[in-house]
């Protein structure tokens, strides 16, 4: 491993920050407005319907707490593969990063920060949506956005090592239809694993996603002391996927 | 010490060999233009010289440093101004050059900017996005950004290309101002006014390696001539031109209507028809003397 400059790292991140002065107010209109349009949905519709309560929570505490995996995931693996591969094959943005001092290594990890960085403020709007529906605050949901910050870097790395292994754009579909929305559909948001065939629980339990909608609701409603090891296994996801992306980015990016 | 100094680089994609055994090597304060048409391995030497393409074989020095091992070094002295824009529109003039400041490391990044805008000529447009900025301002911010922080080594890759000529001839003022103030210039171009007029020396390049190298008239005498004829007239008496052309050793070839005499003052009297244009040689007859390939 070559040694990674912080100045480069943060020349990056400038980068993605000029950027996303133009687009922030969209962007998080979407992520806040997204979780109370699922809780409305979810959590009142369903909740007062059919589900009351799951393990002694109510419902729209169960969906909100769980929500914010959703969110982590929509707000860096998506961006993570389409801005990748847009900036490296459309515009060309990356020819003019390695031009300067900047190396793949020192160029993704600003990318992947950044992600992580966004992903994890975004991931705690669910938790604040919750809230204001009734949910108790507790001094664990201070520790989310470092658990949304992980789990997002492992996704932002997935993404960028995706878009560094794809031919074409239309590529992702398979990636989003095979991957993420059954990442998403199985991590415990909406429904608890435990109510699944027991194949798709082990499948659940590997899932980076149910660990973090664990983790999250944990911190919510009181911590295990398994969820270190949570914790743990997201930080070694991220790190794996940070040298994934590190490689196929390279092999995209260097004849 | 030689800003750029390239020995038997190889550089190969699958079967097609891009670089191929080049040697160049550009002194300190020069401006060189490479010339060569489409595939002559001109983008691919300067991908090389940035670390974004690894050569199979050769050594590469770019300001001293070895490449790629210490490409960033080099990069970090090296100004870069791609042939595609890849500015960023959404962002404001000021911002896309401040970013790259700070890529560079520099240290007073306001001051890089200002100097950068006034180079081109841009400081009442630095609030505004890219997007709204026509495309010769949007040329001449790509070069600014690449001059940000006082590169000694600059590579232009097809600097010009697209443009129409006032803005061609707005860049070229740009480019003067750069080789006046002593900085090396690497300047890919299949352009021949551009290469003439804003290069000290000329490298032209066919498949992946220089072939022919010298001031822009130097080569043009030697290999071409002072003067080309260009004859247009029906198939069968540009036909007989041509025979009596090459019976007496003159270089000939065929543009679209018209047959091409190169270094047509040595033609025996008589031989060049009356109603010939004459014009003076290029480096495109030199090219094409050299490879019986057109440039462009």
């Amino acid at each position: 491993m070559r040694r990674i400059e912080p100045a480069a790292v943060l020349g990056v991140m400038s980068r993605e920050v000029a950027n996303f002065r133009t687009f922030w107010r969209s962007t998080t209109f979407s992520s806040l407005i997204e979780p109370m349009v699922y809780l409305f949905a979810f959590g009142l519709g369903l909740g007062t319907t059919l589900v009351t309560q799951v393990d002694g929570i109510d419902y729209v505490e169960f969906v909100g707490t769980g929500m914010v995996a959703t969110a982590v995931v929509f707000a860096s693996a998506l961006p993570a593969m389409f801005g990748t591969f847009v900036k490296h094959r459309f515009q060309r943005t990356y020819d003019a990063i390695l031009a300067a001092p900047v190396d793949v290594e020192e160029l993704v990890s600003g990318e992947m920060l950044w992600i992580g960085l966004r992903a994890a403020v975004f991931g705690t709007f669910p938790l604040v949506v919750t809230i204001g529906f009734g949910l108790d605050p507790a001094p664990g949901m201070l520790l989310v956005p470092i658990f949304s910050f992980v789990t997002a870097l492992a996704f932002a790395g997935f993404g960028v090592a995706v878009a560094g292994s794809v031919a074409k754009i239309d590529q992702f579909n398979y990636v989003t239809t095979l991957v993420i929305t059954p990442m998403f559909l199985l991590a415990g948001t909406f429904f608890p694993i435990d109510q699944l065939p027991e194949w798709a629980q082990v499948l659940s339990q590997l899932n980076p996603l149910h660990q973090l909608v664990v983790l999250v609701r944990n911190a919510a409603f009181g911590f295990e002391w398994t969820d270190l090891l949570r914790l743990a296994g997201l930080v070694a996801l991220a790190f794996v996927m940070w040298r994934l992306a590190i490689r196929q980015l390279t092999g995209r990016l260097i004849d | 010490m030689a800003a750029i100094e390239l020995q038997q680089v190889v550089k190969t994609f699958g079967p097609i060999r891009a670089v191929d055994g080049l040697d160049l090597t550009v002194p300190e304060g020069f401006c060189l233009g490479l010339l060569g048409p489409n595939g002559a391995g001109k983008s691919t030497t300067m991908r090389l010289l940035t670390g974004q393409a690894i050569a199979d074989g050769g050594s590469l020095r770019a300001l001293g440093y070895e490449l790629p091992a210490e490409s960033k070094e080099a990069r970090a002295r090296m100004g870069v101004v791609p042939q595609l824009d890849n500015l960023d529109i959404d962002v404001t003039v000021e911002e896309n050059l401040a970013v790259f400041a700070r890529l560079y490391r520099v240290g007073d990044i306001g001051a890089a900017v200002d100097r950068a805008l006034a180079l081109a000529r841009l400081s009442d447009r630095r609030g505004d996005a890219v997007d709204e900025l026509s495309g010769g301002m949007r040329r001449r911010l790509l070069i600014a950004r690449g001059l940000v922080h006082r590169p000694r080594l600059v590579l232009l890759d097809e600097p010009t290309v697209g443009l129409d000529p006032q803005i061609r001839a707005e860049i070229w003022t740009l480019i003067e101002g750069l080789r006046a103030e002593g900085t090396t210039i690497l300047m890919s171009t299949h352009y021949i006014e551009e290469a003439e007029r804003l290069a000290d020396e000329v490298a032209l390049m066919a498949q992946g390696k220089v072939i022919a190298r010298g001031r822009p008239g130097a080569l043009i005498a030697e290999h071409a001539g002072r003067r080309t004829a260009e004859y247009y007239a029906p198939p069968e008496r540009r036909a007989e031109v041509r025979r009596a052309a090459v019976a007496a050793g003159l270089g000939v070839r065929s543009a679209g209507p018209a047959l091409v005499i190169v270094g047509c003052e040595r033609a025996p009297d008589g031989l060049v028809p009356e109603d010939a244009i004459i014009r003076p040689s290029s480096l495109e007859d030199v090219f094409v003397e050299l490879t019986g390939e057109e440039l462009e």
